[in-house]
Protein backbone atom coordinates (compact mmCIF):
# COMPACT_ATOMS: atom_id res chain seq x y z
CA UNK A 1 0.00 0.00 0.00
CA UNK A 2 1.59 3.56 -0.62
CA UNK A 3 2.73 5.23 2.24
CA UNK A 4 0.51 8.23 1.18
CA UNK A 5 -2.60 6.46 2.53
CA UNK A 6 -1.00 6.11 6.02
CA UNK A 7 -0.39 9.66 5.74
CA UNK A 8 -3.82 10.81 5.61
CA UNK A 9 -5.17 8.36 8.00
CA UNK A 10 -2.35 9.84 10.67
CA UNK A 11 -3.46 13.11 9.56
CA UNK A 12 -7.31 12.86 10.04
CA UNK A 13 -6.86 10.99 13.45
CA UNK A 14 -5.02 13.87 14.31
CA UNK A 15 -7.29 16.53 13.27
CA UNK A 16 -10.07 15.02 15.19
CA UNK A 17 -8.11 15.28 18.16
CA UNK A 18 -6.52 18.64 17.34
CA UNK A 19 -10.69 19.31 16.92
CA UNK A 20 -11.53 17.87 20.13
CA UNK A 21 -8.90 19.89 21.71
CA UNK A 22 -10.52 22.94 20.04
CA UNK A 23 -14.17 22.70 21.10
CA UNK A 24 -14.72 20.06 23.66
CA UNK A 25 -15.21 21.27 27.04
CA UNK A 26 -14.37 18.94 29.73
CA UNK A 27 -11.15 18.38 30.96
CA UNK A 28 -11.01 14.67 30.93
CA UNK A 29 -12.19 14.66 27.24
CA UNK A 30 -9.67 17.04 26.29
CA UNK A 31 -6.89 15.47 27.53
CA UNK A 32 -8.69 11.88 25.57
CA UNK A 33 -7.98 14.08 22.12
CA UNK A 34 -4.49 14.80 23.10
CA UNK A 35 -4.14 10.58 23.57
CA UNK A 36 -5.66 10.68 20.32
CA UNK A 37 -3.04 12.93 18.68
CA UNK A 38 -0.46 11.34 19.95
CA UNK A 39 -1.47 8.12 18.68
CA UNK A 40 -1.69 9.10 15.29
CA UNK A 41 1.70 10.19 15.64
CA UNK A 42 2.82 6.54 16.48
CA UNK A 43 0.85 4.91 13.88
CA UNK A 44 2.57 7.39 11.09
CA UNK A 45 5.93 6.74 13.19
CA UNK A 46 5.25 2.93 12.27
CA UNK A 47 4.71 3.37 8.85
CA UNK A 48 7.23 5.84 7.93
CA UNK A 49 9.62 2.97 9.70
CA UNK A 50 8.37 0.30 7.44
CA UNK A 51 8.78 2.31 4.40
CA UNK A 52 12.68 2.79 5.37
CA UNK A 53 12.90 -0.22 5.99
CA UNK A 54 12.06 -0.96 2.82
CA UNK A 55 13.59 1.09 0.95
CA UNK A 56 17.11 0.60 2.81
CA UNK A 57 16.67 -2.89 4.17
CA UNK A 58 19.26 -4.11 1.22
CA UNK A 59 22.06 -2.23 2.90
CA UNK A 60 21.40 -2.03 6.19
CA UNK A 61 19.27 -5.46 8.07
CA UNK A 62 18.28 -2.67 11.06
CA UNK A 63 17.06 -0.02 8.66
CA UNK A 64 14.04 1.79 10.17
CA UNK A 65 14.24 0.51 13.36
CA UNK A 66 14.48 3.75 15.17
CA UNK A 67 10.73 4.57 14.01
CA UNK A 68 9.67 2.14 16.24
CA UNK A 69 12.10 3.04 19.27
CA UNK A 70 10.61 6.24 19.40
CA UNK A 71 6.72 5.09 19.51
CA UNK A 72 8.15 3.57 22.57
CA UNK A 73 9.13 6.60 24.39
CA UNK A 74 6.10 8.07 22.84
CA UNK A 75 3.80 5.85 24.73
CA UNK A 76 5.81 5.90 27.91
CA UNK A 77 5.83 10.13 27.96
CA UNK A 78 2.47 9.83 27.19
CA UNK A 79 1.63 7.97 30.16
CA UNK A 80 4.04 9.76 32.50
CA UNK A 81 1.75 12.92 31.28
CA UNK A 82 -1.43 11.03 31.84
CA UNK A 83 -0.72 10.21 35.16
CA UNK A 84 0.39 14.05 35.91
CA UNK A 85 -2.35 15.41 34.21
CA UNK A 86 -5.53 12.55 36.16
CA UNK A 87 -3.81 14.24 39.16
CA UNK A 88 -4.27 17.70 37.89
CA UNK A 89 -7.54 17.35 37.19
CA UNK A 90 -8.15 15.57 40.09
CA UNK A 91 -6.82 18.11 42.87
CA UNK A 92 -8.90 20.94 40.90
CA UNK A 93 -12.32 18.69 41.07
CA UNK A 94 -11.70 18.71 44.78
CA UNK A 95 -11.54 22.08 44.71
CA UNK A 96 -14.26 23.31 42.77
CA UNK A 97 -16.46 19.94 41.85
CA UNK A 98 -16.13 20.59 38.31
CA UNK A 99 -14.14 19.30 35.60
CA UNK A 100 -15.30 21.98 33.23
CA UNK A 101 -12.40 24.05 31.25
CA UNK A 102 -14.56 27.16 31.25
CA UNK A 103 -13.30 27.98 34.17
CA UNK A 104 -10.24 28.47 33.24
CA UNK A 105 -11.41 32.31 32.43
CA UNK A 106 -11.20 33.79 35.89
CA UNK A 107 -7.44 34.08 35.16
CA UNK A 108 -8.18 36.92 33.52
CA UNK A 109 -9.17 39.53 35.73
CA UNK B 1 27.30 14.08 30.60
CA UNK B 2 27.74 15.41 34.31
CA UNK B 3 25.17 18.22 34.72
CA UNK B 4 22.37 15.41 32.89
CA UNK B 5 23.80 12.52 35.49
CA UNK B 6 23.77 14.78 38.46
CA UNK B 7 21.22 16.67 38.44
CA UNK B 8 19.11 13.81 38.43
CA UNK B 9 20.77 11.97 41.21
CA UNK B 10 20.64 15.40 42.87
CA UNK B 11 16.91 15.20 42.45
CA UNK B 12 16.17 11.60 43.76
CA UNK B 13 18.11 13.16 46.69
CA UNK B 14 16.34 16.16 47.47
CA UNK B 15 13.32 13.79 46.85
CA UNK B 16 14.17 11.85 49.68
CA UNK B 17 15.54 14.74 52.24
CA UNK B 18 11.95 15.14 53.52
CA UNK B 19 12.01 11.80 55.76
CA UNK B 20 15.61 12.38 57.01
CA UNK B 21 15.56 16.62 57.36
CA UNK B 22 12.66 18.35 59.06
CA UNK B 23 13.22 21.66 59.04
CA UNK B 24 12.30 23.84 56.06
CA UNK B 25 15.72 25.84 56.14
CA UNK B 26 18.34 22.79 55.90
CA UNK B 27 16.37 21.46 53.04
CA UNK B 28 16.48 24.65 51.42
CA UNK B 29 20.36 24.29 52.49
CA UNK B 30 20.70 21.03 50.59
CA UNK B 31 19.02 22.47 48.14
CA UNK B 32 21.36 25.41 47.63
CA UNK B 33 24.32 22.88 48.33
CA UNK B 34 23.21 20.66 45.40
CA UNK B 35 23.19 23.52 42.75
CA UNK B 36 26.16 24.86 43.57
CA UNK B 37 27.87 21.07 42.57
CA UNK B 38 25.84 21.13 39.75
CA UNK B 39 27.10 24.06 38.43
CA UNK B 40 30.62 23.17 39.63
CA UNK B 41 30.64 19.69 37.93
CA UNK B 42 29.22 21.60 34.41
CA UNK B 43 32.10 24.29 34.64
CA UNK B 44 34.70 21.25 35.11
CA UNK B 45 32.93 19.34 31.87
CA UNK B 46 34.27 22.84 30.25
CA UNK B 47 37.60 22.20 31.62
CA UNK B 48 38.07 18.73 30.13
CA UNK B 49 36.97 16.64 33.18
CA UNK B 50 34.23 14.34 31.85
CA UNK B 51 33.20 12.01 35.32
CA UNK B 52 31.29 9.16 33.28
CA UNK B 53 31.90 8.07 29.90
CA UNK B 54 28.54 6.72 28.85
CA UNK B 55 28.32 5.99 24.80
CA UNK B 56 25.44 7.77 23.88
CA UNK B 57 25.88 6.78 19.65
CA UNK B 58 26.47 10.23 19.05
CA UNK B 59 22.80 11.11 20.35
CA UNK B 60 24.22 13.92 22.71
CA UNK B 61 26.94 16.30 21.77
CA UNK B 62 28.09 18.73 24.00
CA UNK B 63 29.84 21.96 22.61
CA UNK B 64 30.86 25.00 24.35
CA UNK B 65 27.43 26.84 23.64
CA UNK B 66 25.30 24.10 24.89
CA UNK B 67 27.70 23.84 28.23
CA UNK B 68 28.13 27.63 28.76
CA UNK B 69 24.40 27.78 28.56
CA UNK B 70 23.98 25.23 31.33
CA UNK B 71 26.42 27.28 33.64
CA UNK B 72 24.26 30.44 33.10
CA UNK B 73 20.82 28.33 33.37
CA UNK B 74 22.33 26.69 36.78
CA UNK B 75 23.74 30.00 38.09
CA UNK B 76 20.71 31.74 37.76
CA UNK B 77 18.66 28.56 39.08
CA UNK B 78 21.54 29.26 42.28
CA UNK B 79 20.63 32.93 42.43
CA UNK B 80 17.03 32.00 42.62
CA UNK B 81 17.71 29.32 45.40
CA UNK B 82 19.98 31.69 47.21
CA UNK B 83 17.37 34.73 47.09
CA UNK B 84 13.58 32.62 47.14
CA UNK B 85 14.41 29.07 48.64
CA UNK B 86 12.49 29.64 51.76
CA UNK B 87 9.62 31.14 49.71
CA UNK B 88 9.73 27.47 47.54
CA UNK B 89 9.95 25.10 50.68
CA UNK B 90 6.67 27.22 51.97
CA UNK B 91 4.85 26.72 49.48
CA UNK B 92 3.26 24.05 50.33
CA UNK B 93 3.82 20.69 52.90
CA UNK B 94 6.76 18.91 50.76
CA UNK B 95 9.30 21.35 50.87
CA UNK B 96 11.65 18.66 49.38
CA UNK B 97 9.75 17.49 46.69
CA UNK B 98 9.27 21.27 44.89
CA UNK B 99 13.47 21.55 44.95
CA UNK B 100 13.30 17.70 43.58
CA UNK B 101 10.91 18.63 40.71
CA UNK B 102 13.12 21.73 40.00
CA UNK B 103 16.63 19.90 39.51
CA UNK B 104 14.51 17.21 37.23
CA UNK B 105 13.71 20.26 35.01
CA UNK B 106 16.90 21.42 35.07
CA UNK B 107 17.90 17.95 33.70
CA UNK B 108 15.65 18.45 30.49
CA UNK B 109 17.80 21.64 30.30
CA UNK B 110 20.76 19.95 30.54
CA UNK B 111 19.71 17.56 27.63
CA UNK B 112 17.49 19.84 25.51
CA UNK B 113 20.84 21.92 24.98
CA UNK B 114 22.67 18.76 23.81
CA UNK B 115 20.50 16.93 21.88
CA UNK B 116 21.71 15.23 18.54
CA UNK B 117 18.94 13.57 17.48
CA UNK B 118 15.27 14.43 17.32
CA UNK B 119 14.35 11.71 19.98
CA UNK B 120 16.35 13.75 22.39
CA UNK B 121 14.73 16.94 21.57
CA UNK B 122 11.63 15.26 22.78
CA UNK B 123 12.80 13.89 25.94
CA UNK B 124 14.71 17.04 26.85
CA UNK B 125 11.42 19.08 26.24
CA UNK B 126 9.14 16.56 28.25
CA UNK B 127 11.47 16.73 30.98
CA UNK B 128 11.35 19.92 31.24
CA UNK B 129 8.03 20.33 30.68
CA UNK B 130 6.42 17.65 33.08
CA UNK B 131 7.70 18.43 36.29
CA UNK B 132 6.38 22.08 35.59
CA UNK B 133 2.99 20.94 35.46
CA UNK B 134 3.49 19.66 38.58
CA UNK B 135 5.43 22.95 40.15
CA UNK B 136 3.18 25.37 38.25
CA UNK B 137 0.11 23.57 40.90
CA UNK B 138 1.98 23.60 43.90
CA UNK B 139 0.04 25.72 45.53
CA UNK B 140 -2.93 22.94 45.48
CA UNK B 141 -5.47 25.18 47.78
CA UNK B 142 -5.03 27.89 45.45
CA UNK B 143 -7.63 27.61 42.79
CA UNK B 144 -5.16 30.28 40.30
CA UNK B 145 -2.48 28.10 40.83
CA UNK B 146 -5.02 25.32 39.85
CA UNK B 147 -6.17 26.54 36.87
CA UNK B 148 -2.70 27.62 35.97
CA UNK B 149 -1.45 23.74 36.08
CA UNK B 150 -4.56 22.37 34.19
CA UNK B 151 -4.16 25.36 31.31
CA UNK B 152 -0.21 25.29 31.55
CA UNK B 153 -1.05 21.31 31.22
CA UNK B 154 -3.40 21.68 28.16
CA UNK B 155 -1.35 23.75 26.47
CA UNK B 156 2.11 22.05 26.82
CA UNK B 157 0.42 18.57 26.35
CA UNK B 158 -1.03 20.09 22.71
CA UNK B 159 1.99 21.30 21.35
CA UNK B 160 4.30 18.22 22.01
CA UNK B 161 1.29 16.85 20.03
CA UNK B 162 1.82 19.28 17.65
CA UNK B 163 6.02 18.85 17.66
CA UNK B 164 5.43 15.21 17.68
CA UNK B 165 3.44 15.12 14.03
CA UNK B 166 6.25 17.56 13.04
CA UNK B 167 9.20 14.62 13.72
CA UNK B 168 7.13 12.19 11.98
CA UNK B 169 6.93 14.29 9.13
CA UNK B 170 10.82 14.72 9.33
CA UNK B 171 11.63 11.15 9.85
CA UNK B 172 9.16 10.69 6.87
CA UNK B 173 11.17 13.29 4.64
CA UNK B 174 14.43 12.19 5.50
CA UNK B 175 16.24 9.75 3.08
CA UNK B 176 18.44 7.54 5.43
CA UNK B 177 15.58 7.46 7.87
CA UNK B 178 17.37 8.97 10.71
CA UNK B 179 16.54 11.04 13.17
CA UNK B 180 19.81 12.80 13.50
CA UNK B 181 19.51 16.21 12.59
CA UNK B 182 22.67 16.80 10.65
CA UNK B 183 21.07 14.04 8.29
CA UNK B 184 17.38 15.28 7.91
CA UNK B 185 18.05 18.29 5.62
CA UNK B 186 21.41 17.09 3.72
CA UNK B 187 21.34 18.09 0.04
CA UNK B 188 18.23 19.71 -0.40
CA UNK B 189 18.53 22.83 -1.39
CA UNK B 190 14.28 22.79 -1.99
CA UNK B 191 12.52 21.46 0.85
CA UNK B 192 10.15 18.66 -0.22
CA UNK B 193 6.26 19.52 0.92
CA UNK B 194 6.69 16.86 3.89
CA UNK B 195 9.92 18.72 5.26
CA UNK B 196 8.16 22.12 5.24
CA UNK B 197 5.51 20.91 6.81
CA UNK B 198 7.55 18.96 9.74
CA UNK B 199 9.54 22.15 10.09
CA UNK B 200 6.54 24.57 10.39
CA UNK B 201 4.89 22.31 13.20
CA UNK B 202 8.29 22.11 15.22
CA UNK B 203 8.16 25.71 14.87
CA UNK B 204 5.13 26.44 15.72
CA UNK B 205 5.67 23.96 18.95
CA UNK B 206 8.65 25.94 19.85
CA UNK B 207 7.18 29.05 20.05
CA UNK B 208 4.79 27.55 22.13
CA UNK B 209 7.11 26.42 24.32
CA UNK B 210 8.81 29.99 24.45
CA UNK B 211 5.59 31.97 24.58
CA UNK B 212 6.51 33.50 20.83
CA UNK B 213 3.14 35.71 19.80
CA UNK B 214 0.32 34.56 18.66
CA UNK B 215 1.33 31.30 20.80
CA UNK B 216 1.97 33.15 23.55
CA UNK B 217 -1.40 33.17 25.56
CA UNK B 218 -0.82 30.99 27.67
CA UNK B 219 2.06 32.82 29.21
CA UNK B 220 0.41 35.50 31.08
CA UNK B 221 -1.84 33.47 32.77
CA UNK B 222 0.21 30.24 33.71
CA UNK B 223 2.82 33.00 35.12
CA UNK B 224 0.33 35.12 37.23
CA UNK B 225 -1.24 31.74 38.39
CA UNK B 226 1.61 29.73 39.64
CA UNK B 227 3.33 30.61 42.86
CA UNK B 228 5.53 33.33 42.55
CA UNK B 229 9.34 31.45 43.30
CA UNK B 230 8.14 28.88 40.42
CA UNK B 231 7.16 31.81 37.85
CA UNK B 232 10.40 33.39 38.88
CA UNK B 233 12.05 29.62 37.06
CA UNK B 234 9.69 29.42 34.40
CA UNK B 235 10.58 33.03 32.96
CA UNK B 236 14.12 32.86 33.17
CA UNK B 237 15.64 29.60 32.88
CA UNK B 238 13.32 27.11 31.37
CA UNK B 239 12.35 29.78 28.58
CA UNK B 240 16.07 29.36 28.05
CA UNK B 241 16.24 26.17 28.17
CA UNK B 242 13.92 25.74 25.48
CA UNK B 243 14.94 28.66 23.31
CA UNK B 244 18.76 26.52 23.31
CA UNK B 245 16.46 24.18 21.64
CA UNK B 246 15.32 26.43 19.00
CA UNK B 247 18.31 27.03 18.13
CA UNK B 248 20.32 24.28 18.40
CA UNK B 249 17.33 22.73 16.26
CA UNK B 250 17.64 25.42 13.51
CA UNK B 251 21.48 26.22 13.42
CA UNK B 252 22.29 22.64 13.02
CA UNK B 253 19.60 20.62 11.49
CA UNK B 254 18.11 23.77 8.85
CA UNK B 255 20.48 26.39 8.17
CA UNK B 256 20.72 25.18 4.35
CA UNK B 257 17.17 26.27 4.15
CA UNK B 258 17.54 29.42 5.79
CA UNK B 259 15.97 31.52 2.95
CA UNK B 260 12.46 29.28 3.13
CA UNK B 261 12.03 29.66 6.51
CA UNK B 262 13.57 32.83 7.86
CA UNK B 263 10.86 35.25 7.02
CA UNK B 264 8.27 33.11 8.66
CA UNK B 265 10.43 34.13 12.54
CA UNK B 266 11.16 37.65 11.57
CA UNK B 267 7.22 37.62 11.36
CA UNK B 268 6.86 35.59 14.80
CA UNK B 269 9.76 38.12 15.56
CA UNK B 270 8.28 41.06 14.90
CA UNK B 271 4.63 40.44 16.51
CA UNK B 272 6.01 38.95 19.62
CA UNK B 273 7.46 42.15 19.96
CA UNK B 274 4.51 44.33 19.39
CA UNK B 275 1.66 41.98 21.37
CA UNK B 276 4.41 42.01 24.25
CA UNK B 277 5.17 45.44 24.08
CA UNK B 278 2.20 46.82 23.90
CA UNK B 279 -0.10 44.83 26.15
CA UNK B 280 2.36 45.10 28.58
CA UNK B 281 1.30 48.82 28.92
CA UNK B 282 -1.69 47.94 30.13
CA UNK B 283 -1.54 45.49 32.62
CA UNK B 284 -2.64 46.49 36.49
CA UNK B 285 -0.23 43.96 38.39
CA UNK B 286 4.04 43.98 38.03
CA UNK B 287 3.22 40.07 37.85
CA UNK B 288 1.55 40.20 34.85
CA UNK B 289 3.44 42.94 33.45
CA UNK B 290 6.60 41.08 33.62
CA UNK B 291 5.17 38.05 32.67
CA UNK B 292 4.48 39.97 29.21
CA UNK B 293 7.72 41.55 29.18
CA UNK B 294 8.96 38.13 28.93
CA UNK B 295 7.23 37.48 26.26
CA UNK B 296 8.60 41.20 24.52
CA UNK B 297 11.95 39.84 25.42
CA UNK B 298 11.69 36.85 23.65
CA UNK B 299 10.72 38.99 20.66
CA UNK B 300 14.25 40.45 20.46
CA UNK B 301 15.74 36.60 21.34
CA UNK B 302 13.85 35.59 18.02
CA UNK B 303 16.47 37.87 16.17
CA UNK B 304 19.60 35.57 17.01
CA UNK B 305 17.27 32.43 15.33
CA UNK B 306 16.50 34.86 12.44
CA UNK B 307 20.23 34.92 11.80
CA UNK B 308 22.34 32.56 13.51
CA UNK B 309 25.43 34.05 13.14
CA UNK B 310 28.70 34.09 15.41
CA UNK B 311 27.10 37.52 16.83
CA UNK B 312 23.73 35.73 17.28
CA UNK B 313 25.09 32.93 19.78
CA UNK B 314 27.13 35.33 21.53
CA UNK B 315 24.23 37.19 21.96
CA UNK B 316 21.77 34.64 22.68
CA UNK B 317 24.67 33.80 26.30
CA UNK B 318 24.18 37.10 26.74
CA UNK B 319 20.72 37.66 26.65
CA UNK B 320 19.69 34.75 28.32
CA UNK B 321 21.92 36.02 31.53
CA UNK B 322 21.33 39.46 31.56
CA UNK B 323 17.26 38.49 31.28
CA UNK B 324 17.31 36.03 33.94
CA UNK B 325 19.55 38.12 36.71
CA UNK B 326 17.57 41.13 36.23
CA UNK B 327 14.32 38.84 36.45
CA UNK B 328 14.73 36.67 39.01
CA UNK B 329 15.97 39.56 41.15
CA UNK B 330 12.91 41.03 40.56
CA UNK B 331 10.44 38.28 41.39
CA UNK B 332 12.21 37.33 44.29
CA UNK B 333 10.95 40.92 45.85
CA UNK B 334 7.91 40.19 44.20
CA UNK B 335 7.82 36.96 45.95
CA UNK B 336 7.98 38.65 49.48
CA UNK B 337 4.97 41.17 48.51
CA UNK B 338 1.39 40.30 49.13
CA UNK B 339 0.00 42.39 46.68
CA UNK B 340 1.63 42.44 43.28
CA UNK B 341 -0.14 45.70 41.62
CA UNK B 342 1.66 48.71 40.98
CA UNK B 343 1.11 50.89 43.97
CA UNK B 344 2.40 47.97 46.34
CA UNK B 345 5.79 49.57 45.68
CA UNK B 346 4.89 53.11 46.59
CA UNK B 347 7.35 54.61 48.91
CA UNK B 348 9.35 51.43 48.67
CA UNK B 349 12.86 53.62 48.14
CA UNK B 350 12.30 55.68 51.68
CA UNK B 351 11.33 51.97 53.30
CA UNK B 352 13.58 50.06 51.54
CA UNK B 353 16.34 51.71 50.46
CA UNK B 354 18.83 48.72 49.27
CA UNK B 355 15.65 46.58 47.58
CA UNK B 356 14.85 49.84 45.62
CA UNK B 357 18.24 50.91 44.51
CA UNK B 358 18.56 47.11 43.46
CA UNK B 359 15.39 46.58 41.69
CA UNK B 360 15.95 49.50 39.60
CA UNK B 361 19.27 48.41 38.17
CA UNK B 362 17.02 45.35 37.42
CA UNK B 363 14.48 47.45 35.62
CA UNK B 364 17.02 49.71 34.03
CA UNK B 365 18.88 46.51 32.56
CA UNK B 366 14.88 45.25 31.17
CA UNK B 367 14.31 48.34 29.42
CA UNK B 368 17.70 48.16 28.16
CA UNK B 369 19.40 51.36 29.13
CA UNK B 370 23.31 52.15 28.52
CA UNK B 371 25.94 50.28 30.96
CA UNK B 372 23.30 47.32 32.15
CA UNK B 373 23.63 44.07 30.60
CA UNK B 374 20.45 44.27 29.23
CA UNK B 375 21.68 47.14 26.51
CA UNK B 376 24.60 45.14 25.17
CA UNK B 377 22.19 42.22 25.17
CA UNK B 378 20.16 43.43 22.70
CA UNK B 379 22.79 45.53 21.42
CA UNK B 380 24.00 42.50 20.15
CA UNK B 381 20.67 41.62 18.72
CA UNK B 382 20.35 44.20 16.54
CA UNK B 383 23.74 43.82 15.28
CA UNK B 384 23.47 40.37 14.10
CA UNK B 385 20.66 41.08 12.15
CA UNK B 386 22.40 44.00 10.77
CA UNK B 387 25.09 41.96 9.79
CA UNK B 388 22.81 40.06 7.53
CA UNK B 389 21.73 43.26 5.87
CA UNK B 390 18.18 42.78 5.68
CA UNK B 391 14.95 42.76 7.62
CA UNK B 392 16.05 46.49 8.54
CA UNK B 393 12.82 47.53 9.12
CA UNK B 394 12.60 44.51 12.12
CA UNK B 395 15.52 46.96 13.54
CA UNK B 396 13.45 50.16 13.40
CA UNK B 397 10.49 47.78 14.97
CA UNK B 398 12.75 46.69 17.80
CA UNK B 399 13.78 50.00 19.04
CA UNK B 400 10.28 51.38 18.69
CA UNK B 401 8.88 48.57 21.17
CA UNK B 402 12.60 49.01 23.22
CA UNK B 403 11.19 52.56 23.49
CA UNK B 404 7.55 51.26 24.41
CA UNK B 405 9.19 48.91 27.02
CA UNK B 406 10.68 51.85 28.98
CA UNK B 407 7.12 53.54 29.80
CA UNK B 408 5.77 50.09 31.82
CA UNK B 409 9.59 49.66 33.40
CA UNK B 410 9.47 53.22 34.58
CA UNK B 411 6.30 52.92 35.98
CA UNK B 412 7.69 51.01 38.76
CA UNK B 413 10.49 52.95 39.25
CA UNK B 414 8.41 56.24 39.57
CA UNK B 415 6.19 54.60 42.07
CA UNK B 416 9.17 53.63 44.08
CA UNK B 417 10.51 56.98 44.17
CA UNK B 418 8.29 59.36 43.65
CA UNK B 419 4.95 58.40 45.11
CA UNK B 420 3.95 58.62 48.44
CA UNK B 421 2.40 55.27 50.18
CA UNK B 422 2.01 53.42 52.83
CA UNK B 423 4.41 50.76 51.49
CA UNK B 424 3.49 46.78 52.74
CA UNK B 425 5.68 45.39 54.99
CA UNK B 426 8.12 42.92 54.16
CA UNK B 427 10.42 40.03 55.73
CA UNK B 428 13.63 40.87 54.43
CA UNK B 429 16.41 39.39 56.38
CA UNK B 430 19.63 41.18 55.78
CA UNK B 431 21.17 38.09 53.68
CA UNK B 432 18.05 38.41 50.61
CA UNK B 433 19.01 42.13 50.25
CA UNK B 434 22.78 41.38 50.26
CA UNK B 435 22.63 38.87 47.92
CA UNK B 436 19.87 41.26 45.66
CA UNK B 437 22.41 43.54 45.46
CA UNK B 438 24.89 41.23 44.54
CA UNK B 439 22.65 40.24 41.61
CA UNK B 440 22.71 44.15 40.64
CA UNK B 441 26.69 44.43 40.37
CA UNK B 442 26.27 41.30 38.08
CA UNK B 443 23.89 43.04 35.51
CA UNK B 444 26.23 45.46 35.69
CA UNK B 445 29.31 44.20 35.32
CA UNK B 446 27.41 42.11 32.38
CA UNK B 447 26.89 45.53 30.84
CA UNK B 448 30.95 46.81 30.98
CA UNK B 449 32.71 43.15 30.65
CA UNK B 450 30.55 40.98 28.85
CA UNK B 451 33.76 39.45 27.23
CA UNK B 452 33.87 37.83 30.37
CA UNK B 453 30.98 36.00 29.93
CA UNK B 454 31.55 35.11 26.08
CA UNK B 455 35.15 34.78 25.96
CA UNK B 456 33.83 31.13 27.48
CA UNK B 457 32.53 30.37 24.13
CA UNK B 458 36.30 30.16 22.63
CA UNK B 459 37.31 28.39 25.52
CA UNK B 460 37.01 25.14 25.69
CA UNK B 461 39.25 21.91 26.58
CA UNK B 462 36.59 19.32 25.55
Amino acid sequence: MPINYYIFLSVALFCIGVAGVLTRRNAIIVFMCIELMLNAVNLLLVAFSKMHHLALAATDPNAGINGQLFVFFIMVVAAAEVSVGLAIIAMLYRNTHSVDINFLNRLKH
Amino acid sequence: MNAIIISAVLGVIMMFSGIFLKKNSSIAALAILGIIILLAVTIMEMSGYHFFAVDTHGMLFFDAFGLLFNCVAFAGTLALFLLNAKDIAAIGNNPGEYFALIFFVLCGIAIASSFNTLLMLFIGIEIISIPLYILTGSDKRNLKSNEASLKYLLLGAFSTGLMLLGIAFLYGASEKGSFFIDELAIGKAAASPLLMAGLLLITTSLAFKVSAAPFHFWAPDVYDGAPTPVTSFMATVVKGGAFIAFIRLFGDAFVELKSQWQIFIAILAAATLLIGNITAVFQQSVKRMLAYSSVAHIGFMLFALLTLNTLAREGTILYIAAYSAATIGLFAILAKMKDHGFEGFNGMARQYPKLALAATIFLLSLAGIPLTGGFLAKYYMIASVMQTGHFLWLVILSLFCAAISIYYYFRVIQAMYFKEGQGQHLEVSAGFSGWLIVLAIIVILLGIFPQWLIDRLYIIYL
